[in-house]
């Protein structure tokens, strides 16, 4: 299959380990990923002023990008950028009017049809069959936490999932090997940019998601945003509280161990080490 | 026999004013022509240096155009006028002292993280180089690409005068490409050897030799010199 692939800002900076193990993966998968050749910023935040039409159009000048590639999908990694991207896509899916003016304003592209689907990497790997996948070192032993927070799944509309009730991730992992526990917070928000100005209300944040997902047994957390990693993860060195380093990673990165490809874990970049637990585990070799 | 080619005349307007000047002139010219003199806001005259950027609008048409004086023949009805400098925010660091590392650029100029791709700037450019994309690439951290959609920028500033968020593209271009040149491209090897050639002496002879001819000789010498093919 092959389908366009937008990156994302930090997929080639802080989260490059997503975009490593994901690519990895995909060619293991037959999952050609046509990397976008030109692509910028999603825009970071979905802007929700309804009146602001300036701030909608980095995401659909991307769709536009997209469009010119002659495909009606792309998928992406980081949870931000498929909300961001979606999300301005179903406003001016909804809203002829706002469209023409984006178009007519952005004249030197050709017009956006509304065309265009945003599909996260991992409901392009539900599509395939999670029991389809060739696993080859199943995660025996270990126990993990699927970690959604708000962009996967906020609002309903751009939901990959149930919004309440998402088991998606849980199903991956399982179709892994993994052990997974349900967790009360696998929605709460992580703090999002206020790791920025208010580290405080992050730390908390980390601090209330880890020891819980501790507490049920889990020794990973997985997920899908580099934000929400960084929080969860670096975030842990500023806690007040005492609580065991606890590793957070990414779904492909667990996805591309299972397959048997380690060459490109980049666990190097994460604040705390989740190689001595998967080593502990046998997983790596 | 021969006949007096009559050059025909446009109009254009200069700062509002009418003025007939013949057709076929440069913007640049059009206005000396009218009487203008550039002290500031021309050099070259030969769209290289980019002293020039200026800014006019065409007879019935809604857009706002950008372009350089020297390079852009005048039209009947144009709207014209001087932009003898961009003013504009220059970060001020020591190129021995910065890294190639992605967050480089950011950190000087960080308004680039205000883009919101509306691509103002590119439409400004007269050069037709990808503006937004290499202030995109240089808040990813993406000094190569940066670098290289950069590459043919002649500082005009058009593209900072048209923004929207404040953003200094070309020195932010220009700043992409001196860590470019500095820190990412290869050393060049044989320029390093040559340089330690001329230092060790082994030109000093020659170069005395050269010194001491008499212009006709030298002459002489320049013409019968061996050319590579
Ligand atoms: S005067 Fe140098 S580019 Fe026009």
């Amino acid at each position: 299959m092959k389908i366009p692939y937008y990156p994302g800002c930090t997929l080639k900076t802080t989260a490059k380990p997503f975009e490593d193990t994901t690519k990895a993966v995909s060619e293991v998968l037959g999952i050609e990923l046509l990397e976008m050749p030109r692509w910028n910023c999603c825009g970071t935040v979905y802007s929700l002023a309804s009146d602001d039409l300036m701030h909608q159009l980095a995401p659909i000048r991307n769709l536009i990008r997209v469009q010119d590639m002659g495909y009606d999908r792309v998928t992406t990694l980081c949870s931000m950028c498929y909300n961001t991207l979606e999300q301005a896509n179903q406003l001016v899916k909804g809203d002829p009017e706002k469209l023409e003016k984006m178009n007519s304003f952005m004249d030197q592209e050709k017009d956006y049809t509304g065309g265009v689907t945003v599909v996260h990497y991992l409901t392009l790997l539900k599509e395939m069959g999670f029991d389809s996948l060739p696993v080859k070192n199943p995660l025996k032993g270990l126990t993990v936490v699927p970690y959604y927070g708000c962009l996967l799944l906020r609002p309903e509309e751009i939901s990959i999932d149930n919004p309440e009730r998402p088991t998606i991730m849980a199903e991956l992992l399982a179709a892994l090997g993994a052990t997974v526990v349900d967790h009360p917070y696998k929605l709460e928000c992580c703090g999002s940019y206020h790791t920025v100005d208010y580290k405080e209300v992050v730390c908390e944040k980390t601090y209330h998601i880890l020891s819980s997902a501790r507490k049920r047994g889990a020794e990973a957390v997985v997920l899908s945003c580099p934000l929400c990693e960084f929080n969860l993860d670096f975030r842990q060195k500023d806690l007040e509280q005492e609580l065991a380093p606890m590793p957070i990673l990414y779904f492909s990165q667990l996805l591309a161990v299972s397959l048997g490809l380690f060459d490109a874990l980049g666990f190097d970049q994460h604040y705390v080490d989740p190689e001595p637990l998967l080593k502990e585990k046998g997983l790596l070799r | 026999m021969t006949e007096d080619i009559k050059t025909r005349m446009i109009k254009v307007y200069i700062m509002g004013r009418e003025y007939e000047v013949p057709e076929g002139l440069t913007i640049m010219k059009a206005m000396e022509y009218a009487g203008y003199r550039f002290i500031r806001g021309a050099g070259c005259r030969a769209g290289f240096c980019g002293a020039c950027g200026t800014i006019f609008r065409k007879k019935d048409e809604y857009k706002f155009r950008t372009a350089l004086a020297c390079q852009t023949p005048a039209e009947d009805g144009m709207y014209l006028t001087e932009l003898p400098f961009v003013p504009a925010n220059k970060a001020e660091y020591e190129l021995e002292e910065l890294t190639s590392e992605p967050s480089i650029i950011v950190s000087l100029y960080p308004e680039i993280a205000r883009c919101v791709s509306c691509n103002t700037c590119t439409k400004a450019c007269p050069q037709d180089l990808q503006v937004m994309d290499y202030i995109q690439a240089s808040l990813r951290g993406d000094i190569n690409q940066a670098a290289e959609l950069s590459f043919d920028c002649l500082q005009c500033g058009l593209c900072a005068a048209r923004c929207p968020a404040d953003i200094v593209h070309y020195h932010v271009g220009q700043l992409a490409r001196r860590v470019y040149g500095k820190y990412v491209l290869p050393r060049s090897q044989h320029l390093k050897e040559r340089n330690d050639e001329i230092k060790a002496g082994a030109f000093d002879q020659e170069m005395e030799k050269l010194t001491a001819m008499g212009l006709e000789q030298l002459k002489k010498l320049y013409t019968e010199r061996d050319i590579e093919k």
